[in-house]
């Protein structure tokens, strides 16, 4: 089930102040942030972000069509290095 | 034999089920169809006239569904837009595996397919 709109979309807003300073400032470098669930903003597009995956920082380039989704889609939290089996 | 949306071709069925062999058209949209225009849930296919079957066409038009070709090029787009921005949606989606976070330890062979027996896997001893 999806989100209600009359919550509108879900940002941490910690994370909203730093996408701020980062366009006010013209920053390069990534955003580090383990808001996983924040909403992708159409102004966060062009931002790299060093999404936290439980262990390392992932870094994520934002294009047009990421927004709307959450920035822990782009971050793989599980490894999967095959089964026995299947060399 | 009768053709509607293309390459569709209902036949002995009842119009209603008939009508769900189009791709986007479901129990739900058929029976809207022939509540629409009238059609009897038992009338079949092959005792519809060549008006009716315009009526339908036309109602299928009128709709403003997405049906056939352009639903599933629609859905492929969508899957391959997953697939490109490298979200996890989009790796299952190219591995095969379930998109919504059912369980995998078992079932799920609607999307994996027929079992692959695996060579050297052997039941647990039971106790």
């Amino acid at each position: 089930m999806s989100r209600s709109v009359r919550k509108g979309p879900f940002i941490d807003p910690k994370l909203m102040k730093k996408v701020d300073k980062a366009r006010r400032e013209r920053t390069r470098g990534a955003i580090r942030t383990w808001a996983r669930a924040s909403t992708i903003m159409p102004d966060m597009v062009g931002l790299t972000f060093a999404v936290h995956n439980g262990r390392t920082f992932v870094p994520v380039l934002v294009t047009e069509n990421m927004v709307g989704h959450r920035l822990g889609e782009f971050a793989a939290t599980r490894v999967f290095r095959s089964h026995s089996g299947n060399r | 034999m009768a053709i509607i949306a293309g390459v569709n071709i209902p036949d002995n069925l009842r119009v209603v089920i008939g009508l769900t062999s189009i791709y986007g058209i479901g129990r739900n949209r058929a029976a809207d169809i022939a509540k629409d225009l009238n059609i009897s849930s038992s009338t079949r296919m092959r005792e519809l006239s060549d008006e009716d079957l315009a009526a339908i066409r036309n109602a299928i038009d009128r709709a403003g569904i997405m049906i056939e070709g352009d639903l599933r090029r629609e859905n492929q787009l969508n899957v391959r837009r997953l697939v490109e921005i490298q979200s996890y949606r989009g790796q299952r989606h190219r591995r095969g595996l379930p998109v919504r976070g059912q369980r995998t330890k078992t079932n799920a062979r609607t999307k994996r397919g027929r079992r692959q027996t695996v060579a050297g896997k052997r039941r647990a001893p039971s106790h």
